[in-house]
């Protein structure tokens, strides 16, 4: 069926390479995604609700949402003076600077997660510098570890070569005439700054946002250490395993749903993004 | 392209077009400030604390100690074997995909680029569930998979199954951009002369996305040898049996064996660095062979920012032109 909706190619191994990819995405990734939707499937509905809105585990939603969104909004200030230096500015060691950006996407996550509280625990690195009196810290332990304050330490992390590398080629790109144009007619920098250079960026940082809030959603590694394990700090996918630990298939399975359709849909959203930033840019010419 | 050029202030251009599209100084040397305390506070320290914390307490002799457990060697050797079997497996099938998807066009395509790009926008413990789902005692295939005496679950094979699902994507989506970007005159060329599809694919398809192909391996490596979330819902943390590097990393650290779990980590920490000095070394290559970036291409996704983003940066300026 699908070879006679084929334009026609002089080249061969079609059918070959097409049946390959599609029997190996099916075995790997559609068959056991498939499991995850015919077991909720199987769940009725008041289990399934009743598993997904617990309200521990609306905590953790809650938790996971505030601290993924305000870890990114962080990351969007800084990961713009970052791609800006790099794109504009010349400084020593760029280039390793440059480098620098990926190691949260580099530095497998347990390790990201042992070290961050190693930095920021009571008896941590800039840990020790936090008393418990400090707003945020730990009451007894002093440090960020095991607080919500750690949780968005970790997000914040690993979101940063989202934001950054997506920022980088859009900066890159942009149009100097337009700044000349607008300076030559008055304008000063930070007018030229905030009514052209952010109005042009804005699809990029907003998928750069997206991204790194996506990837903080699912995030499970270089959180677990920082956060601990008691409630108080439990994040979605902390739950899950904890559900999976106790044998409670059934509540794995409802959280795992619900998150599942909350990254979709960011992918969806990124996806719109993308096309929007495109289209802007035909919109120009 | 003249502007472009000389855009970065420094490098050329009148003191008019400095003053007037670029910051002042005093700006400038703080937004650089800004970003390089932050990226050595926030970014680099962690990396650093990985290597202090592993070989200050105990000295050099204490940070070896913890390779001679035969835990440690067990949890070296299940890391390798786990990538040697899931990154030969992504790349054939990131050449496959690439190939069909990049140099045919068919009803349905970009469903399938979708489906492809799937793993990456699933977290990790989920990626993890899936497979206890399929495989588990209490999954679809559990009953049969124990009738006949199979471990999947809590074994080797979940191990391995969990990690090709988290790398899936990560050769595919390297390659299917830069191969769509080269088009297929120079294969049309080949077969008029004769060539059969193989020595197509050998000798023109191949050679001229060696590098991507690479940067694609590297980065397929680094995830496979470093996940941590999806392999461990699956792995049971059977110690010396099922335990990779980050989950051995992770036994120790909640035995208080800081030390250990550290030295274990800087394994990883210089397998991180390594990844990172290839990338860049490959990516100067890809920079300097193909030099005009593509249009479009895969658009990044979480889990994983833009691959190689020289290539995937939208070129709207051409269309000025």
């Amino acid at each position: 069926m699908k070879l006679s909706l084929k334009q026609p190619s002089v080249l061969p191994g079609f059918g070959l390479t097409l049946g390959y990819t599609m029997v190996y995405l099916s075995l790997i990734v559609l068959l056991p995604l498939a499991a995850l939707v015919l077991k909720t499937a199987q769940m009725t509905w008041s289990d399934f609700w009743s598993a997904a809105t617990n309200p521990r585990v609306v905590d953790s939603y809650e938790l996971t949402f505030i601290a993924a969104l305000i870890g990114s909004l962080v990351n969007v200030f800084f990961g713009f003076a970052v791609a800006w230096s790099l794109v504009r500015y010349s400084f020593p060691l760029k280039r390793v600077f440059d480098a620098m950006v990926d190691l949260p996407f580099a530095l497998p996550t347990a390790v990201s997660g042992i070290a961050l509280t190693a930095i920021y625990s009571g008896k941590g690195w800039i840990g020790r510098f936090i008393p418990p009196s400090f707003p945020g810290a730990h009451p007894l332990l002093g440090g960020f570890a095991y607080t919500p304050i750690g949780v968005t330490i970790a997000l914040a992390f690993i979101g940063l070569p989202f934001i950054v590398r997506t920022l980088q080629p859009a900066i890159a790109d942009l149009d100097a005439e337009t700044e000349e144009a607008a300076a030559t007619l008055g304008a000063d920098r930070w007018q030229i700054f905030r009514k052209i250079i952010v109005p042009t960026l804005l699809p990029s940082i907003l998928t750069g946002f997206s991204l790194a809030f996506a990837r903080a959603l699912g995030e499970y590694g270089s959180v677990i250490f920082i956060a601990g394990t008691q409630p108080k700090t439990a994040i979605t996918t902390l739950v899950i395993v904890q559900k999976l630990d106790q044998y409670d298939y059934a509540g794995a399975i409802a959280i795992a749903t619900v998150m599942l359709v909350a990254s979709f849909s960011m992918l969806f959203v990124i996806n719109l993004l993308q096309w929007w930033s495109a289209r802007r840019y035909r919109g120009l010419t | 392209m003249a502007t472009i050029a000389t855009y970065p202030a420094e490098a050329s251009g009148g003191a008019i077009r400095r003053a007037t599209t670029s910051e002042p100084r005093w700006v400038r040397v703080l937004v650089i400030c800004v970003s390089i305390s932050f990226l050595t506070l926030f970014i680099f320290l962690p990396l650093v604390a990985v290597f202090v914390e592993a070989i200050l307490p105990k000295g050099l002799g204490g940070y070896f100690e913890t390779f001679r457990d035969p835990t440690a060697m067990a949890a070296i050797k299940l890391t390798l074997l786990t990538a040697a079997i899931a990154v030969p497996l992504n790349l054939v099938f990131g050449l496959a995909a690439s190939w069909c998807l990049a140099k045919f066009n068919f009803a349905g395509k970009s469903v399938l680029l979708a489906l492809i790009d799937l793993p990456i926008a699933v977290s990790p413990v989920i990626s993890g569930l899936i497979y206890v789902l399929l495989f588990g005692l209490h999954g679809w295939l559990g009953p049969w998979l124990k009738a006949h005496d199979i471990d999947v679950i809590f074994a080797v094979p979940g191990i391995v199954l969990a990690t090709v699902f988290v790398t899936f994507p990560y050769v595919a989506r390297e390659l299917i951009p830069l191969m769509q970007e080269q088009g297929i005159d120079e294969e049309q060329a080949a077969v008029s002369l004769g060539a059969n599809g193989w020595q197509v694919f050998w000798n023109v398809t191949l050679p001229n996305v060696k590098w991507a192909l690479l940067h694609g391996v590297i980065l397929c490596n680094a995830r496979a040898m470093g996940e941590f979330g999806a392999v461990s819902v699956v792995s049971g943390h059977i110690r010396g049996r099922t335990t990779t590097i980050p989950l051995y990393v992770e036994i120790l650290y909640n035995e208080y064996n800081y030390v250990a779990a550290f030295s274990m980590a800087s394994l990883l920490s210089l397998l991180a660095l390594v990844t990172l000095v290839l990338k860049t070394i490959v990516e100067r290559k890809t920079r300097a062979t193909h030099s005009p970036p593509a249009e479009g291409g895969a658009v990044p996704s979480p889990q994983s920012p833009a691959p190689n983003h020289e290539h995937h940066r939208p070129k709207h300026h051409e269309a000025f032109r």
